[in-house]
């Protein structure tokens, strides 16, 4: 018996060729205020080479830095927009448009299987970029695409998270986002296939407190913020200053949250690693 | 006196006027005749108020501070019960509470929220939210539960997890996050019942049940309309439209298929009447558990998994 129905098969899809970066952009690192050439925030995996701040990067970036040109996107369930008819400033159908247009994917997780230092494996990825990253239906069937996916393909798991939580706009069949991710990702408990959660900067609300802290390892890249509540809400709740490093990577190792916090240009390495003792 | 919200100030009105008329302390036709036209009037507006509440309205009743808390529920749905208490790591989170409980013969294991019902145990309790602990003893008894094949009985009613650095410290989306996991994976059924406020991942921690019942009035939902009216439209002063938006009241969640069913309140609302309420719930209770009787550990299991997975079927494409 099985409550795999809805397998989709995974197709070929062409990738978005990555664009070239013009010589003379500049960005200024939030966290040093130094100015950075793109094109060499780029090359050094969008880290700041003065003070290690860890920019966001967008799923796609991290799809490549991760699998390298050799991936095979999958194609995830499609959800009929806007299931509520939500309407703030703007209707939620055209904020959802929007954000397709501005990342063009379908929502804010990428599936994807390839290789990672020649082994196989099937990966997730959250695109903060994506309306802040958040988990809706669409969101949801795209984790348990990937939790079938690697069952089927006997393929470890590996999910990056990036993400301020459940999506509003999708209300109550967000919220129930968070035991159907669950019972994806513990579907692979009953095999010996390794779910390693990836925390990356934010991991924050239904995210967190569903499958991204069921990993059977956890690793946070440096310098994310990962929590259950926001940092505003606590403050406003209990009127008080934050902890210095409150919520970050470093904090919650110490905490003993998680297993590992590792550098971005190491994870590759570590993740790899990880697999082989594993398997 | 009743505590009155704000909507029903018509019902106030007609409550002060019958009070003065008590107070005249006088025993004739005239007066008699008259506090019986305005208790027929009282009555007839009461179901009309209640008849159409808006969602906004919804949100006020099930914080009502008179709506039936976990010890109410506890006492008058079941003959006896043992309370359980700490997470055998940290604390004993009151905010969230737990019994071994019988009707009859039957056994149950029950767990629910509890906000309080004064400011003393309503500050100690965290106005409902708990935090890591209150999650992490609700899993110790999930696994007695599963040991014992007791059905669980959850009552819901808490505005969400705990906000604070010691709740973080202590690993609040673990606790969330396990709780959502091990009540999966429980033995026996799971019956959660939204007596009042369904808020966010602290609900969904207690909420994995076989059945999801709510009371009419109750809601149950992804944010506060405060914090999702501060958020989408930048004040809470725009509270109502986001409770709209939203769709938490529980007609809205029996219509977009997550509930499975809706226990009609007393007229004028589970706080006017608690023991109505609770026998209301425990028929419910006890012709629920019947439909679970006969089934294997295995079939109640693969049954939850199947329901949560195929909520949202009806809005997929093709
Ligand atoms: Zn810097």
């Amino acid at each position: 018996m099985n409550w795999i129905t809805n397998f989709v098969r995974p197709k070929l899809q062409a990738f978005v060729g990555k664009k070239e970066v013009p010589d003379n952009l500049w960005e200024t690192c939030p966290k040093c205020s130094q100015m950075l050439l793109k094109r060499e925030l780029e090359n050094n995996s969008f880290v700041c080479k003065h003070c290690d701040h860890h920019f966001r990067i967008s799923a796609k970036q991290r799809l490549s830095f991760f699998l390298g040109n050799n991936f095979m996107v999958m194609d995830t369930p499609k959800v009929k927009a806007d299931p509520l008819k939500f309407k703030d400033n703007k209707k939620y159908s055209d904020r959802l448009k929007e954000a397709q247009k501005k990342n063009s994917t379908y929502d804010s997780v990428i599936v994807a299987s390839g290789t990672i230092e020649k082994k196989k494996v099937t990966v997730a990825i959250f695109d903060f970029n994506f309306m802040g990253g958040s988990m809706g239906m669409a969101a949801g069937e795209a984790i348990v695409t990937a939790c079938n996916y690697a069952r089927n393909n006997n393929l470890p798991l590996i999910i990056f998270s990036s993400s301020g939580g459940a999506r509003m706009q999708e209300g109550i069949l967000s919220l129930m986002q968070m035991p159907r991710t669950v019972i994806a990702v513990n579907s692979l408990s009953k095999t010996n296939l390794p779910f390693i959660s990836v925390l990356t900067d934010p991991t924050t609300g239904g995210v967190s407190a569903s499958f991204a802290m069921l990993g059977d390892i956890i690793i946070a890249e440096k310098d994310a913020t990962i929590g259950f509540a926001g940092s505003r809400v606590i403050e406003e709740t209990i009127k008080e200053k934050l902890p210095q490093n409150f919520q970050k990577s470093e904090y919650l190792i110490e905490k003993g949250m998680i297993d590992i916090v590792v550098h971005r240009k190491e994870l590759n390495k570590k993740i790899s690693d990880i697999i082989e003792f594993l398997t | 006196m009743q505590n009155f919200l704000d909507f029903e100030k018509p019902l106030l009105d007609i409550q002060s006027k019958m009070e003065e008329l008590r107070h005249l302390k006088d025993n004739s036709e005239n007066i008699a005749n008259e506090l019986s036209n305005l208790q027929e009037k009282f009555d007839k507006k009461l179901s009309e108020i209640y008849k159409e509440l808006t969602p906004f309205q919804k949100v006020k009743v099930c914080r009502h501070q008179d709506r039936p808390k976990f010890d109410d529920l506890v006492s008058k749905i079941f003959d006896k019960s043992e309370y359980l208490s700490g997470d055998r790591l940290f604390a004993d989170d009151t905010s969230l509470k737990g019994c071994l409980a019988k009707i009859g013969n039957k056994k149950f294991l029950v767990i629910g929220n509890d906000k309080g019902k004064d400011i003393d145990s309503r500050v100690k309790n965290n106005f409902g939210m708990a935090k890591p602990e209150g999650y992490r003893k609700a899993q110790r008894l999930f696994n007695i539960a599963s040991k014992f094949n007791l059905p669980i009985v959850t009552f819901i009613d808490t505005p969400g997890a705990f906000p604070g650095v010691e709740a973080e410290d202590r690993g609040q989306s673990e606790a969330i996050a396990t709780s959502i996991k091990k009540s999966l994976m429980v033995r026996s059924p799971i019956f959660s019942f939204v007596v009042g406020e369904g808020g966010s991942g602290g609900a969904v921690a207690m909420g994995m049940g076989n059945k999801v019942v709510m009371l009419e009035h109750s809601i149950y939902s992804v944010i506060s309309p405060e914090g999702c009216a501060s958020i989408l439209w930048r004040s809470i002063n725009h509270s109502e439209k986001a409770a709209e938006n939203l769709k938490l009241t529980a007609q809205d969640l029996l219509d977009l298929e997550v509930i499975d069913e809706i226990i009609k309140e007393p007229i004028g609302g589970a706080h006017r009447n608690v023991n109505e309420t609770c026998d209301l719930i425990k028929d419910c209770l006890e012709r629920i558990t019947e439909e679970f009787e006969n089934m294997t550990p295995e079939e109640i299991i693969l049954h939850r998994e199947k329901k949560y997975l195929e909520i949202g079927n009806k809005f997929m494409e093709n």
